[in-house]
């Protein structure tokens, strides 16, 4: 977008460019919060200034909201990395995971490094397991599998 | 995608602004700045996360306005090198796929990177993997529109400011000006080329299983 340009930073000084990444899920909650914020204060400070944020926000919260994140809640987060501290993954390819839920080993391995040296079958399959467990996916598709699963059974 | 970047800036507010919040009026004055730009070997700014220290006011001689150095941490979408990241397919053309995030276009995937063999097709402007299977190749278009799933093996930042006065007329020529207007302060480079990368994953996955 041609809006969007560097020129006004150079008075900006950073500290750290990398503090801290954050995953889809706290930057759902924040861009929600904040959207929450600026409907309760009023019209008043609609701007031209805020377009920009606005832009942003709206265009941010319509990719992820697309995500898995939107099902996820600060406790389904702190179980996965909980769950997480046995399989020795770095904190990138566990971000990895909590923002795309993977649900196949290919997957597993696009996001892991070097999967098939570190992971071994069974490994990959139990960090399917824990993903498919702890993160909330799409309620419709895992209805729809849990029928196909009970429909199954049910002709064995 | 998303990181925290901690910064520092010096925040002016104007005496009309005197009556409200200070925290408050910094925190749309930094999204002002901010919000939606690109900061140069940092990212697209998205929003202010938190104010972490706030220095003394000062009003300096001739502006009544108060200016505050601010320390404070902003959500800036720097994806890091090797992330997978779902796009959808923009544009395609012969220097390759164009993505869009929503929020971000600057996505361009060369045709190096797609899955080999893929071959331009002229009349509907697409790039096409020539799937090979026991049965033949299947053609599998990259149409506009579609998801596709890539990984970010490069990002490039251009310096965009305005150049002064003795640059300009030293290009003295349109073009070059116009080929500077034109480019994109972030762009980052994907690459599809390994299995399971083209589409949501779903079908190409039962494929490669």
């Amino acid at each position: 977008m041609a809006a969007r340009s560097t020129r006004v930073l150079m008075s900006c000084s950073r500290k750290d460019a990398n503090a801290a990444l954050l995953s889809n899920f706290e930057v759902f909650q924040l861009l929600t919060d904040l959207k929450q914020q600026r409907k309760e204060s009023g019209k008043s400070k609609q701007s031209s200034g805020q377009q920009n944020l606005n832009t942003i926000m709206y265009e941010t919260m319509k990719y992820i909201s697309k995500t898995p994140c939107r099902y996820q809640s600060p406790e389904t987060v702190r179980e996965f990395l909980i769950a997480m501290k046995g399989h020795k993954l770095t904190k990138a390819e566990k971000l990895q995971l909590l923002n795309h839920r993977p649900v196949t080993a290919v997957e597993i391995q696009l996001m892991v490094e070097e999967s098939e040296e570190r992971l071994t079958e069974e490994q990959i399959e139990s960090l399917l397991q824990t993903v498919a467990s702890i993160l909330p996916g799409d309620p419709e598709e895992q209805q729809r599998d849990s029928a196909m699963e009970t429909e199954g059974r049910s002709s064995q | 995608m998303f990181v925290l970047v901690e910064m520092t800036d010096t925040v002016r507010i104007p005496p009309w602004q005197f009556e409200r919040k200070l925290n408050e009026s910094i925190a749309e004055e930094l999204n002002k700045k901010l919000a939606n730009k690109v900061v140069y070997n940092v990212g697209l700014c998205i929003c202010l996360y938190d104010i972490t220290k706030l220095e003394d006011s000062y009003i300096f001689p001739g502006d009544g306005a108060s200016h505050t150095k601010v320390h404070f941490r902003y959500v800036v979408f720097h994806p890091f090198l090797d992330e997978i990241l779902v796009g959808e397919i923009k544009s395609c053309s012969q220097d390759g796929v164009h993505v869009s995030i929503g929020f971000f276009d600057d996505i361009v995937i060369p045709p190096e990177s797609l899955q080999q063999p893929a071959k331009f097709d002229e009349a509907e402007q697409v790039w096409v993997w020539e799937y090979e299977t026991e049965e033949g190749a299947h053609d599998l278009y990259m149409d506009i529109g579609e998801e596709i799933r890539f990984r970010v093996v490069d990002e490039t930042f251009v310096d965009t400011s305005p150049t002064g006065p003795s640059s300009a007329e030293a290009s003295t020529s349109n073009a070059t000006e116009e080929v500077q207007k034109k480019e994109a302060p972030y762009t980052l480079v994907g690459s599809i080329s390994e299995p399971v990368l083209t589409g949501t994953g779903e079908e190409t996955a039962k494929d490669w299983s």
